[in-house]
């Protein structure tokens, strides 16, 4: 098992409290010097390569596999097709539990999206089973591919995202909107977007017997652990789970993709371990995608600028097997003030794989809409956007009345405009030039996002020595979650980094829960905070109790634990170290074990969010119409910080793919047949580091003492939020154009 | 991807005689684009023989005060040669605007002329494409065209020849020297590639077995007057939506030889040598650059997606003549764009 110890990694440890430190994060030197170790670095005694072939057509049947050409294939070991297969003990489209999206498991003949994997070829080597699979040489039986959002009927889907009412209507807003003096309407489109991991899906199983063992990168070890699990019909304690390092999730390795499961099936079928690791263009169909919205707007407003109505449309897609509803009207229920908001959403079955949860899922499609539509408002009442933005401020949550359990939008506004110089900006679009003739616009965005809680566990653990183990089966994807969550560690026993030791990322260790919805470090921070404090609380029953500690009969006064050692906390005086207190009570080790959850009353009566505005200027050339993003100032409000300099790593992350999502990334199908014609990073653009522009954070303080008892709100997606937005605004500023289909490009702005 | 031999050349007359025996077989040199192609199954060549090794990787000047570009010589290499800078500043631009720094250090002057069309349908052999299979139909026509030729196109294909520096080397006149089965020969640039027409198949004027040894430049390299302007959707690794290359001689404000090319707009590098006699004689200023554009342009035809390429390319055109006139050409280094 790879173990990470903590000497290993930080390159700066800072000693005192650990919590707001910024830590370099501990897997810095192990991923720069290539000694990081992810899943398909794994290499097994007898091990095997699986290779799936994958289906050209997007709908239709397999109607032939030359499965004899490709196991006359030097190499080839087997062949996996529908017809020879190891059996599963549930069926792949049963919906076992919500989470349980329906996979492709060579379970049918049937191909419902182009890239489904029909087969699967494994060889000696990579290169044998790459030409095994090519020998295959399909036939299909067709049928036409519908794609893009008109291609079907559409209908009213069950719930979007999780669990939320497709249709919410708070006030009446037809009629608000009939009495608006101001009124815009307008219909933005947002295309199919891939999460592209640097590191592609991938896993190395190895059978023995009714027992599993696999490295493959997830973002919820103990879902997917159950997953597998089920699918097997094994116990999940008889599987072994190791990720330690994912390179980026983004919520594509939530759960087991289908093609994860295939390499375990093949492994299964051999009787050898097998590893399976997707080509980037095969990560196009089976592993999620976030699905191309068409969104419609309707917002009324006095003349003053005051809110009168927000309706906001959505139509999605899904696949024609299974359901993943984008929430992208969502959007707009806990951000502006209005008497009267209606969301609703309308979805359409398509032949492609299913969508999911993709970095900001509804938040990110809908804010760009949102800030837009609200970006024409404001012109349209001749309002500056921020002053426009802040005559709506939302002073409690906009659909319950709930209060926030803290809201510091209006210190982002002010800190972030500040700043940038925001109020130099003029009202009107194609107002600014540089000194090379460039036009130049400034825009703005607000972010929000839901500080969310799930459920985890850890444990801790204090040695005779006085030296600290904390387990969480924690996921770090890159965002350096086990720095965090090391530093949170050490704090809850009192202990220096160097004195514990921080276990995380393998199945067999306490459920951290899922590494999503932002709420990982809230979830497994309060988890492993909550498991310290347990021990701590163990250690001083002991302390307390015993006559020969100078903290005898401290009971009442309490103890503080720092650096190793209890204070009385009346007396500081009075002190004793751990490992003496453990010694003279013969105790080897103390162990407690923690929760993290939210709290079902604080979250009935506060609304919670992390806040954020988002500042960005962009240069247009008049006449060729080339799109520069120049500058951006973001300004959040994300609770309580573990450790600024990863903070900042996330919200400048989440900014740059704003503007990638304002200008760059597109999937682009084929209408025709369906297939995704740019399924590689050449020609799927994200931003190079030539686009992105000088980039500034600014974290506003928030003290939230009702989100958990750590104060955490979560910062991996709101970043993502207001920035697409404020891009997209910027552009107007500069051109006149608005641009109502993203990613902007040149030819949307380059003038008649 | 299939399995392939793979041997290595020991001279020219070795990898010619490689070739000859083995008709499926294929040079490879940085293998940039060619082992990308074997991936995705639209190249199957049974053999590949690495030329990388060959001493070919040398700039020479000569008699006629000209350059000699080894085919091997790396694109990189070649972009920052001080005789290439100080002499031809557009083929350092033009090279400097392609791909990516990694790319370039890998890429070779033979292989850049050699590269096939990024046309969506060309890599996708699930999809029609007359180019990879002929007879199977374009894809492109009537599907994603955005990034598509808008002159010399035929019915059968309307790809576009993606390299950057080949348009530097069409404006400059430059000359490819090759070595076949039967001796050696020149080819004039222009008569290198060829457009689509009926035989999309066919990139370029290269017999069977023969393999480039050289290009070579004419004195002539309009370094004080140039531009080499690129227009993409990202500041660098992208292909371009139009790029255009200048060269201009400039005597009392008149302009006493032009030289102009496009990339991204067709089969081949596009130089219009009507619009370079246009400019011949006039004075530098927009009302000319506007006429030689619209001479450019006047047979432009776009298919849908690309059809913003033809306003672009009018006023890509105008700027780079702008930029070369004024001597404050672009510079691809520090990415200004203006
Ligand atoms: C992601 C990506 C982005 C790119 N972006 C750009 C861009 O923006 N602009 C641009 O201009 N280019 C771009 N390129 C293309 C790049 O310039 C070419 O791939 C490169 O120039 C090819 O050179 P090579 O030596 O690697 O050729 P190889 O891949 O080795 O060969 C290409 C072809 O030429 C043949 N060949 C090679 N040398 C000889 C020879 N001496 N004689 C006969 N035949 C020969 C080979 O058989 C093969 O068919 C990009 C490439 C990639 C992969």
């Amino acid at each position: 098992m790879p173990e990470l110890r903590l000497s290993q990694a930080p390159a700066h440890v800072r000693h005192g409290s650990n919590i707001g430190q910024p830590l370099t994060r501990r897997d810095g030197i192990l991923k720069v010097t290539g000694t990081a170790r992810f899943a398909a670095d794994n290499h097994l005694p007898g091990m095997l390569y699986a290779v799936i072939a994958t289906s050209s057509i997007a709908r239709g049947r397999v109607t032939f596999l030359d499965v004899e050409a490709a196991k006359h294939h030097p190499g080839i070991v087997d062949v996996m097709t529908p017809a020879h297969k190891p059996p599963l003990a549930v069926d792949p489209e049963a919906k076992t539990n919500p989470f349980a999206f329906r996979l492709d498991l060579l379970h049918s003949d049937r191909v419902r999206y182009a890239n489904q994997p029909i087969a699967v070829v494994i060889a000696e080597s990579l290169e044998a089973a790459t030409q095994g699979a090519k020998l295959l040489a399909p036939r299909y039986e067709a049928e036409p591919a519908r794609v893009g959002l008109d291609a079907n009927e559409s209908y009213v889907p069950p719930s979007v995202g999780l669990f939320n009412q497709a249709e919410v209507q708070h006030g009446d807003a037809n009629a608000a909107l009939a009495a608006a003096p101001m009124r815009i309407e307008a219909t933005y489109e947002t295309p199919a977007q891939y999460h592209n991991a640097m590191e592609p899906h991938g896993v190395v199983a190895a059978w023995d017997g009714d027992t599993l063992s696999l490295d493959m990168p997830t973002q919820g070890l103990v879902m997917t652990r159950a997953r597998i699990a089920e699918l097997f019909g094994i116990a999940p304690e008889h599987i072994h789970i190791r990720s330690p390092f994912l390179g980026g999730g983004f919520g594509s390795k939530g759960i087991a993709v289908g093609p994860q499961i295939l390499g375990i099936m093949a492994a299964r079928l051999v009787g050898r371990p097998v590893k399976l690791v997707l080509g980037r263009e095969q990560m196009y169909g089976p592993v999620g995608h976030r699905s191309a919205t068409r969104q419609t707007m309707r917002i009324g407003a006095d003349r003053d600028g005051t809110l009168t109505a927000i309706a906001h449309h959505a139509k999605i897609s899904t696949s024609t097997f299974d359901d993943f509803y984008e929430p992208a009207a969502d959007a707009s229920h806990p951000l502006y003030a209005s008497p009267a908001i209606a969301t609703s959403h309308e979805a359409v079955r398509l032949d492609i794989g299913t969508p999911l949860f993709m970095r900001a899922p509804g938040e990110a499609t809908g804010s760009i809409v949102l800030e837009s539509v609200l970006d024409e408002a404001a012109w349209a009442c001749r309002m500056d956007p921020l002053a426009f933005r802040i005559k709506n401020y939302a002073e409690v949550e906009p659909m319950s009345g709930r209060p926030f359990s803290s809201k510091r939008l209006r210190e982002c506004y002010a800190q972030g405009a500040q700043r940038f110089g925001w109020s130099q900006r003029p009202l009107a679009p194609r107002q600014m030039r540089d000194d090379a003739g460039l036009l130049v616009g400034w825009g703005m965005g607000t972010a929000i996002f839901p500080a969310l809680m799930f459920e985890a566990q850890a444990r801790a653990v204090l040695r005779s020595d006085g030296t600290g183990v904390v387990e969480s089966g924690t996921h770090d994807m890159g965002q350096g979650a086990w720095t965090a969550f090391a530093q949170i560690a050490a704090d809850s026993l009192g202990l220096d980094l160097e004195q514990i030791e921080f276990k995380a990322g393998t199945s067999d260790l306490p459920d951290a829960g899922i590494a999503g919805g932002s709420a990982h470090t809230a979830t497994a921070g309060s988890a492993i905070q909550d498991a310290g404090a347990a021990v701590i609380a163990k250690l001083a029953d002991l302390a307390t109790r015993d006559q020969h500690s100078p903290l005898f009969g401290a009971g009442n006064a309490g103890v503080i634990a720092r650096g190793g050692r209890l204070f009385r906390r009346d007396d500081e005086t009075r002190s004793e170290s751990y490992a003496d207190i453990l010694r003279r009570a013969g105790v080897n080790e103390l162990e407690a074990r923690g929760k993290g959850a939210i709290d079902p009353a604080a979250q009935a009566n506060y609304a919670m969010y992390a806040h954020g505005a988002v500042f960005a200027e962009v240069k247009v050339d008049p006449e060729l119409g080339q799109i520069r993003a120049t500058r951006m100032v973001g300004a959040f409000a994300v609770g309580r910080i573990i450790n600024p300099k990863l903070v900042r790593s996330q919200l400048f992350g989440g900014m740059i793919w704003g503007q990638s999502f304002a200008l760059n990334e597109e999937a682009i199908t084929d209408r025709r047949s369906g297939r995704i014609i740019n399924a590689n990073l050449a020609e799927y653009h994200i931003p190079v580091h030539a686009d992105v522009g000088a980039l500034d954070v600014i974290t506003v303080d928030e003290h939230d003492p009702h989100v958990n008892a750590l104060g955490i709100k979560g910062v991996g997606e709101i970043g993502v939020v207001g920035s697409a937005g404020a891009v997209a605004n910027a552009v107007w500023h500069a051109t006149g154009v608005r641009v109502r289909r993203f990613p902007i490009r040149i030819d949307d702005v380059l003038e008649g | 991807m299939i399995n392939f031999q793979y041997v290595r050349a020991n001279s020219i007359a070795d990898a010619v005689n490689l070739i000859a025996d083995d008709p499926a077989a294929k040079f490879v040199a940085g293998g940039t684009n060619l082992i990308d192609l074997m991936k995705m199954d639209v190249e199957q060549p049974t053999k590949l023989i690495d030329i990388s090794r060959l001493a070919l990787d040398k700039v020479e000047d000569t008699a006629e005060g000209g350059l000699r570009i080894g085919a091997m010589v790396r694109n990189s290499d070649l972009a920052y040669h001080p005789a290439v800078e100080a002499r031809y500043p557009v083929l350092s631009s033009a090279i400097r605007a392609g791909a990516s720094q990694q790319l370039r250090n890998m890429a070779s002057t033979g292989g850049n002329l050699l590269q096939r069309t990024r046309c969506a349908y060309f890599y996708d052999i699930a999809l029609p494409c007359n180019k990879r299979t002929p007879g199977s139909g374009c894809g492109a026509l009537a599907g994603h065209n955005r990034m598509h030729a808008i002159l010399g196109t035929s019915d059968a294909c309307i790809a576009v020849f993606p390299s950057d520096m080949c348009v530097a080397l069409a404006l400059l006149e430059a000359r490819v020297h090759v070595s076949g089965p039967n001796g050696a020969r020149t080819i004039a640039f222009d008569a290198f590639h060829r457009l689509p027409g009926e035989t999309p198949q066919r990139d370029n004027n290269l017999e069977p077995g023969e393999m480039i040894v050289a290009v070579e430049l004419p004195s002539a390299g309009f370094a004080s007057n140039y531009s080499y302007l690129k227009i993409r959707d990202r500041l660098s690794y992208a292909f371009a939506l139009v790029s255009v290359g200048v060269g201009l001689e400039i005597a009392d404000g008149r302009i006493k030889a032009a030289r102009l090319a496009l990339g991204g707009v067709a089969h081949k590098p596009w130089r219009d040598t009507r619009a370079e006699a246009a400019l011949a004689g006039q004075a530098a200023n927009e009302a000319v650059f506007r006429q030689a554009a619209d001479i450019v342009l006047r047979d432009a035809r776009g298919f849908g997606h690309n059809n913003f390429k033809i306003e672009l390319a009018r006023r890509a055109i105008i700027r780079a003549l702008t930029q070369a006139a004024n001597g404050t050409p672009q510079s691809q280094s520090n990415k200004k764009i203006a």
